[in-house]
């Protein structure tokens, strides 16, 4: 359904409305299919020719669905189900239709034949379908069919001959003048035109319950760009040459340093990727068993050995994890600098804070942490903590940044490899558990029902509460055991 | 002239007046030169009266653009798929629908998962937001916007709250809440303000600031209890279509994605952009960090998916096939950042092996195009959202 547009005012000048305006580049996946559709045309490299026989006329250049699959299967290397499946949408989209009726809007596989629509009907040639032309189309099926139309077709038509009214004069002229000049040609030629206007306004004007394979969106094309341009000023490249300039400055890296991190990356990450490597007991989308999600709770006892590894990736990663950060803080207690982690969480509460809690915010880790002879005082260079102190006058989200930063890198660089290598880690790596596989039901009917849990929304005090919803049951759910 | 502050850290000789000063950096057709602030000043002044016309700044904003190619190109030694020659290949690969949410009666948006591994929000055409507990398939919250096309939605790092937007222009936050003597709807919080549709919102890493991208060619920063505009990020020369965080230990970057096929890095402190790539040859429908950091992945209506590094600042990778006609709309890496899974308007999700830039799988069932698609926050699924009114989860 067309959507009114909106009015984009102020500092940004609209696109102009596409009228007769590209759709091909809004629209690029219609040039690569004409461009596989003339392929398939190819005199040599195309699907094979076959004519069709209708009563007594014969119908030259017309192509079966099996062909049209098997050419595309050939030509991009693709399956049977890919190929189909892009022989359908070429159907959709009015590339190719069918001679005989009824014509579906699939693509058939038995002796059905199809023929290519003619570039003068491609959607992106006519654009956009204009509303008299549709008028003189179905008033022409009007006068053939002698006032049977089809119920959408008819309803189209009394909406049009009301709206244009004024000039249907003119459309029913139009309409008589081509059925007339149609009668002239030779009864194939006749039919192919036919066939080749009936797919197009299947395409631009779909029966209702087919969903119009043009349909676009907001702001994006059909003929109603309210896309926004912004107006391509000095300011505009005056911000793009000061983003060049500083992008030039910038110190790059090696693409081969860059990519061999990818590597390694990915292969330390890969038994931890429940989608490469499975997860133990079982994955809860395929077995519907939660135990996964159980043992892997964000304050679990007894975190798993997969996880207990994680920690040693980075120090983001032992951080991200609550489990992770809170035997980081018993080892740092130890070591007489918990006050580090915990300023660097109060840093963070402040960075990610609401607006209005800001002036507190500061004012609490300043008496903490930064205060002469504050309770749990955090070391940091004098240089830094001149700097904050000075910004601390005038607080703000950031003013904490440089001694977060600081801060940060002293717990990564120091204290976490000495965590890593500590007997408290490697006492959690050792105790950590791996759990065994569940097997997969092998009888899909011995059903397992699926438990809720609790939404996180619910007020921490409803422990006692119900659990929302008993186990899932039919009613849209599709397992496949 | 826009305010500039710069730290003033060298002293040496003017490059104007040949003065000992304390110099500051300045840049005169695209040199770098160091000023006083005497002569910087003057410069500042002359500027307004050369005749700078638009087509010499075009002139000099396409040729900086070369430059910085050139640059880019000189530290690019080796291929992605030359790098992973060595790397096993990966085997067959099955992945099925393992749920099916049918709920929506238009076409679904946009969704995202709630850190509960397990819920997860939807949005529709119909102005329609549902909140779902997709292992389940219950349906545990709704919501009607009062607009159509609500093209972005975005679940709480509590879990807490949901929020939205579309046609609108704004973004609202809604508390989740299972009171039924409460509806949800009066306890909304109008959040985001911009002057064309939402396309697309994320929180940062707390409830209570929302990053937004519009129609509007704007990405923007709020805070959430007063609506207050905490920063705006200009740049974009047409809609911005998304926008990622990135997952970063210090650093508070965002990338984003628009209608002007530029992804764009962002600094959310100074609102800078930080670095910009422009080799998409169409809109730039999805963007979505590497699960490092150091890279994203982008989809577009050119079909093509491709992989930027931000270290070595290029595209790195490009994921295409020429059976692949329609565009990319969604895009999102599994845990480890080995396969890439993207959704298309041809109604696909392909598979793609990052390391090698070869399609591992296409999986078929949506019956129209697949409008958006995240991985799961532990990994062990994705979910899909269609036109087709389904939401699927695949594992």
């Amino acid at each position: 359904m067309p959507i009114p547009p909106r009015a984009s005012p102020l500092a940004m000048a609209a696109g102009p409305a596409s009228h007769g305006g590209c759709p091909r580049a809004q629209m690029p996946h219609l040039s690569k299919m004409e461009r596989v559709v003339v392929s398939m045309q190819d005199p040599d490299q195309g699907v094979k020719m076959r004519s069709q026989r209708l009563l007594i006329t014969v119908i030259p250049h017309a192509v079966t669905g099996s062909d049209v699959v098997e050419w595309l299967i050939q030509k991009y290397c693709i399956s049977e189900e890919e190929a189909l499946h892009l022989g359908v949408l070429l159907v959709r989209h009015g590339y190719l239709y069918a001679l005989r009726e009824p014509r579906s809007p699939g693509l058939q596989l038995d002796e059905t034949l199809y023929r290519f629509q003619t570039p003068y009907f491609w959607t992106s040639t006519l654009w956009p379908a204009a509303e008299l032309d549709y008028a003189i189309y179905l008033a022409k099926k009007n006068i053939r069919k002698q006032g049977a139309l089809v119920d959408h077709e008819k309803e189209h038509y009394d909406q049009l001959h009301r709206k244009i009214n004024h000039t249907w004069d003119l459309v029913v002229m139009q309409a008589r003048e081509q059925l007339r000049a149609a009668k002239q040609r030779r009864k194939g030629d006749r039919l192919v035109i036919a066939c080749q206007e009936q797919t197009y306004w299947l395409v631009n004007r779909p029966p209702p319950g087919v969903p119009s394979v043009l349909e676009q969106g907001p702001g994006r094309g059909s003929g109603m760009a309210r896309r926004v341009q912004m107006t391509k000023n000095t300011d505009f490249y005056k911000q793009e040459i000061e983003c060049c300039t500083k992008a030039l400055g910038r110190i790059r890296v090696k693409s081969s340093v860059c990519l061999e991190a990818y590597l390694k990356f990915s292969s330390q990450h890969r038994p931890h990727d429940p989608i490469m490597s499975g997860c133990l007991p079982s994955n809860p989308w395929i077995t519907d068993d939660d135990t996964y999600w159980a043992m892997n709770a964000p304050n679990v006892a007894a975190p798993t050995k997969l996880r207990v590894e994680r920690w040693g990736f980075s120090f983001r990663e032992l951080l991200a994890d609550p489990v992770g950060r809170a035997n980081f803080m018993d080892f740092l207690r130890k070591e007489f600098s918990a006050e580090n982690l915990s300023f660097w969480e109060a840093c963070e509460e402040l960075r990610h804070g609401g607006q209005a809690q800001i002036p507190t915010l500061v004012d609490s880790v300043y008496q903490q942490f930064l205060a002469p002879g504050a309770a749990r005082w955090v070391n940091i260079d004098s240089q830094t903590m001149e700097r904050t102190l000075e910004g601390l006058r005038q607080p703000h989200r950031y003013v904490l940044e440089d001694a977060q930063l600081h801060i940060y890198m002293l717990m990564k660089k120091d204290s976490y490899p000495r965590f890593l290598k500590s007997d408290m880690y490697k006492g959690l790596l050792a105790e950590a558990m791996i759990l065994p596989e569940t097997k997969r039901r092998v009888f899909p009917f011995m059903w397992k029902p699926r438990h809720s849990s609790l939404s996180p929304a619910l007020p921490p005090a409803s422990a006692s509460v119900e659990p929302v919803a008993a186990a899932g049951g039919p009613g849209g759910a599709e397992g496949e055991a | 002239m826009c305010d500039q502050t710069f730290l003033v850290n060298v002293f040496g000789s003017c490059d104007k007046c040949f003065k000992q000063r304390a110099l500051r950096p300045v840049f005169k057709k695209s040199q770098q030169l160091s000023y006083c602030s005497t002569c910087a000043e003057i410069m500042a002044t002359d500027g307004l009266h050369e005749n700078e016309t638009l087509a010499s700044l075009k002139s000099e904003a396409e040729s900086l653009k070369g430059k910085l190619e050139e640059e880019r190109a000189k530290l690019h030694d080796v291929e992605l798929h030359q790098v992973a020659e060595r790397v096993e290949a990966l085997g067959q690969f099955v992945m099925k629908t393992r749920r099916t949410l049918k709920g929506h009666g238009n076409k679904v948006l946009c969704m995202d998962w709630c850190k509960d591994k397990r819920r997860i929000v939807s949005s529709s055409q119909d102005g329609k937001v549902i909140v779902w507990d997709s292992f389940t398939t219950n349906k545990e919250h709704a919501v009607t916007m009062p607009c159509t096309w609500v093209m972005a939605c975005a679940y709480a790092p509590s879990g807490c709250a949901i929020a939205c937007g579309g046609l609108d222009n704004k973004c609202s936050v809604y508390p989740l809440t299972f009171d039924k003597n409460e509806s949800m709807a009066a306890k909304k919080k109008s959040v985001a303000m911009h002057t064309n549709y939402l396309s697309a919102c994320s929180f940062t890493n707390s409830d209570m600031q929302i990053l937004t991208a519009s129609g509007d060619g704007t990405c923007a920063l709020w805070d959430v209890e007063s609506g207050q505009l905490l920063q705006s990020f200009h740049g974009h020369g047409a809609d911005v279509l998304c926008l990622d965080l990135a997952p970063s230990e210090t650093g508070n970057t965002f990338v984003s994605g628009g209608c002007d096929k530029k992804s764009m890095v962002w600094d959310m402190r100074s609102g800078q952009c930080v670095q910009a790539f422009e080799t998409h040859e169409s809109d730039v429908n999805s963007v979505r960090y590497y699960p490092s950091g150091d890279a994203f992945a982008s989809g577009s209506d050119d079909a093509t998916c491709r992989l930027y590094d931000l270290r070595a600042d290029r595209e790195v990778a490009i994921y295409s096939k020429e059976s692949i006609i329609f565009g990319a709309s969604s895009v999102d890496f599994s845990l480890s950042g080995r396969l890439l899974f993207a959704g298309y308007n041809d109604y696909t999700i392909n598979v793609w092996d990052v390391l090698k830039g070869a399609r591992v799988s296409i999986l078929f069932g949506h019956e129209n195009r697949v409008s958006t698609l995240r991985v799961s926050p532990d990994g062990t699924a994705f979910c899909s959202g269609s036109w087709d009114h389904t939401l699927r989860v695949w594992a």
